[in-house]
C-alpha cells in the first residue's frame, strides 16, 4: 500500500542541495550535496540528531530559506521561494489570536485570493475534518495545545497543497494528545491526496506515519540513510513487526 | 409532646432568619465588590465633607462638597462654564486628533523599517525627554500667543506616547506569525493588513490612553500660562478672585473629563480587541 502513488502531482526532487550557516564567523555546513526524490503521495519522515539539518532542509523546501547550492524541483520544475503547491505546519500552531478558529482555517484561502464567504465555506469542511466544528467561533486563547495544532493542520489542508511540510508538528504536545494526533494525521493522509514530508525527532512517530524514513547524518562525510517502512496500515504500535522496526532504527542511532 | 411544642415555636423563627440570611448574602454579593472598588473614594469624600463642615480644616480653602457641587451646578446651569468647556475640548480634541492621525501611521511605518527607526530613535528620545512646557515659549515665539501655539504644545506632548507605543507594538509582532503568513503567499501589504496591524492594536491603545491623559495635562498647563478662556484658565482665575468653590468645581470638571476620555477609549479597546480579553 505504501508505495503506490495516488496522484501524479506532488513529486519532490532535491539535487546536490547544500546549505551552511555562519557561526562565530566560520561556515557551519548543515546540508552537504543532498540528493533525494520523494514520490507523489509518499509520506517521508526525516529524522536525525539535532544539528543534522532536518529543519533546515524543511525550511529550504518550504521556500523560507535559500539553499547555497543545488536545487529543489517540484513536479520537474525548479522552485524558489514559497508556493501555492506547498503548505507548512510548524511546531507551534502559529494561529492569529484575533481571528476565530474558522477564520484562522480560512486564512490561507483568503491570502490566495478567495472571497471571505467562499473561503469560510471551504474552511468549514476542514474545521469539521479535524473535529473542531463546535469551536469554530472560539478564539485561539480558548483552545488547548492539541486543539490549536488541529487548527494549524486544518489551515494547511484547506489550501489543498500537493505537498505538506511538517516541522515537528506534535513536538510540543503531551504524550497522550500526541498519540491521538498521530492517529488523526494517519487518517487524514489516507483520505487526502498529498505528499507529506515530516521532520520529527520521535522515531516511533516516524514509523507510525511514514512510508519511508530518511536519516540525516550529523558528521561530515556521513551518508544519508533511507529505510522503507512496509508495515500494513492502519499501523499498530504494539505489533511485533512495529516493535522490531523500532529496535532496528534505534540500533542505527547506536541506542540499542 | 414536648418536642412538638418546641418545633412549632422554633419553626417560624428559623424560617424567618433563613430568609433574612438569603437576602443578606445577595446584598453582600452586590455591596462587597462595590465597596472594595469605591470604598476608599467614598471614605475620602466623607472625610472631606465632615472636616470642612466641622471646621477641622479651613472651609475657605477646602469648602464642603455640597458647596463645590452647587458652584459646579450654578456655573453649568447659567452657561458660564460652557464656553470654557467648549474651547478646552476643542484645543485638546484637535491636538489629540492630530497626534493620532500623524502618530499611528508614522509609528506603523517606523516600526517596520529598521533603518528609519534607528535613525530617528535618538532624536525621538531626546524630544520625548524635553518637557513640552519648556518648549512652550519657543512655540509662542514661532506661532504667537493665540490658539495655534496652545494646540501645538498639546499636540507635541500628545504625539510621543502614541507614536512610541505604535512603534513598540509593530516591533513586538511575532516574526513567526509573519513567516506563517508568508508561506500562505501573503505579500507585504497583506502581511501588514492581516498580521502587523491587528497585532499592534493593543499596544496602540496603551499609547492612546497615555496620550489622552497627556492632552488634558498639557491643556491645563497651556491654559494657565496664557489664556483668557478654558477650564484651566477658570481654575487660575477663580483662585485669583478667591472663588474657591468655583476653583474646585473646575478641577472636578477636569477630573470628570479625564475619566470620560479614558472610559471611551477603554470601551473602544474592548470592541476592537475582543480576542485578547480574559473571561471570554
Amino acid at each position: 500500500m505504501s508505495i503506490a502513488p495516488s496522484t501524479e502531482r506532488g513529486e519532490v526532487t532535491i539535487r546536490h542541495l547544500s546549505k551552511s550557516f555562519t557561526l562565530n564567523g566560520r561556515p557551519l555546513p548543515v546540508l552537504r550535496g543532498l540528493n533525494l526524490t520523494i514520490r507523489p503521495g509518499e509520506s517521508l519522515a526525516i529524522v536525525g540528531a539535532s544539528g543534522s539539518g532536518k529543519t533546515t532542509l524543511l525550511r529550504v523546501l518550504a521556500g523560507l530559506e535559500e539553499a547555497d547550492a543545488g536545487e529543489v524541483l517540484i513536479d520537474g520544475r525548479p522552485v524558489h521561494g514559497v508556493g501555492a503547491e506547498r503548505a507548512v505546519i510548524f511546531q507551534e500552531p502559529r494561529l492569529l489570536p484575533w481571528l476565530t478558529v474558522l477564520d484562522n482555517v480560512a486564512f490561507g484561502l483568503e491570502t490566495r485570493g478567495l472571497g471571505k464567504e467562499e473561503a469560510r465555506a471551504h474552511a468549514r469542511r476542514y474545521t469539521e475534518l479535524v473535529g473542531l466544528q463546535p469551536f469554530e467561533n472560539a478564539y485561539p486563547r480558548q483552545l488547548s495545545g492539541g486543539m490549536a495544532q488541529r487548527v494549524g493542520i486544518a489551515r494547511a489542508l484547506a489550501v489543498q497543497p500537493e505537498i505538506l511540510l511538517l516541522d515537528e508538528p506534535l513536538g510540543a504536545l503531551d504524550a497522550m494528545t500526541k498519540i491521538g494526533m498521530q492517529q488523526e494525521l494517519a487518517r487524514i493522509w489516507r483520505d487526502e491526496d498529498v505528499t507529506t514530508i515530516l521532520v520529527t525527532h520521535d522515531l516511533e512517530e516516524a514509523i507510525y506515519l511514514a512510508d519511508r524514513i530518511l536519516i540525516l547524518p550529523r558528521e561530515k562525510g556521513g551518508e544519508p540513510k533511507f529505510i522503507d517502512i512496509d508495515l500494513p496500515r492502519p499501523r499498530d504500535r504494539t505489533a511485533s513487526a512495529f516493535v522490531r522496526q523500532r529496535e532496528e532504527l534505534l540500533a542505527l542511532f547506536g541506542l540499542h | 409532646m414536648a418536642y412538638e411544642n418546641i418545633d412549632l415555636s422554633l419553626a417560624p423563627d428559623f424560617q424567618g432568619s433563613r430568609a433574612v440570611s438569603v437576602l443578606g448574602t445577595r446584598l453582600r454579593a452586590v455591596v462587597t465588590p462595590f465597596l472594595t472598588r469605591y470604598g476608599l473614594v467614598i471614605a475620602f469624600l466623607a472625610v472631606w465633607q465632615v472636616s470642612s463642615t466641622r471646621g477641622w480644616v479651613n472651609p475657605a480653602v477646602f469648602p464642603p462638597l455640597d458647596v463645590i457641587l452647587a458652584a459646579l451646578w450654578d456655573s453649568l446651569a447659567s452657561g458660564a462654564l460652557l464656553d470654557d468647556i467648549a474651547i478646552s475640548l476643542q484645543r485638546a480634541g484637535i491636538a489629540f486628533a492630530a497626534a493620532v492621525v500623524i502618530g499611528i501611521p508614522l509609528g506603523l511605518f517606523m516600526g517596520q523599517v529598521k533603518a528609519v527607526e534607528q535613525a530617528l530613535d535618538p532624536l525621538l528620545q531626546f524630544f520625548r525627554q524635553t518637557s513640552a512646557l519648556a518648549l512652550y515659549p519657543i512655540f509662542i515665539l514661532l506661532l504667537g500667543l493665540g490658539e495655534t501655539s496652545k494646540v501645538f504644545v498639546i499636540f507635541w506632548a500628545t504625539l510621543f506616547p502614541v507614536l512610541l507605543a505604535t512603534i513598540g507594538g509593530v516591533k513586538e509582532v511575532d516574526g513567526k506569525l509573519i513567516e506563517m503568513a508568508r508561506t500562505y503567499g501573503a505579500g507585504r501589504l497583506a502581511i501588514f493588513r492581516r498580521v502587523i496591524l491587528p497585532a499592534s492594536v493593543p499596544a496602540i491603545f496603551v499609547g492612546l490612553r497615555l496620550s489622552a491623559t497627556t492632552a488634558l495635562l498639557l491643556l491645563i498647563a497651556a491654559e494657565m500660562i496664557g489664556a483668557n478662556k478654558g477650564i484651566g484658565f477658570q481654575v487660575m482665575n477663580a483662585q485669583y478672585n478667591f472663588q474657591i468653590p468655583l476653583m474646585f468645581a473646575a478641577i472636578l470638571l477636569l477630573a470628570l473629563l479625564g475619566l470620560a476620555a479614558n472610559a471611551i477609549l477603554v470601551l473602544l479597546q474592548r470592541r476592537l480587541c475582543r480576542w485578547s480579553q480574559p473571561g471570554l
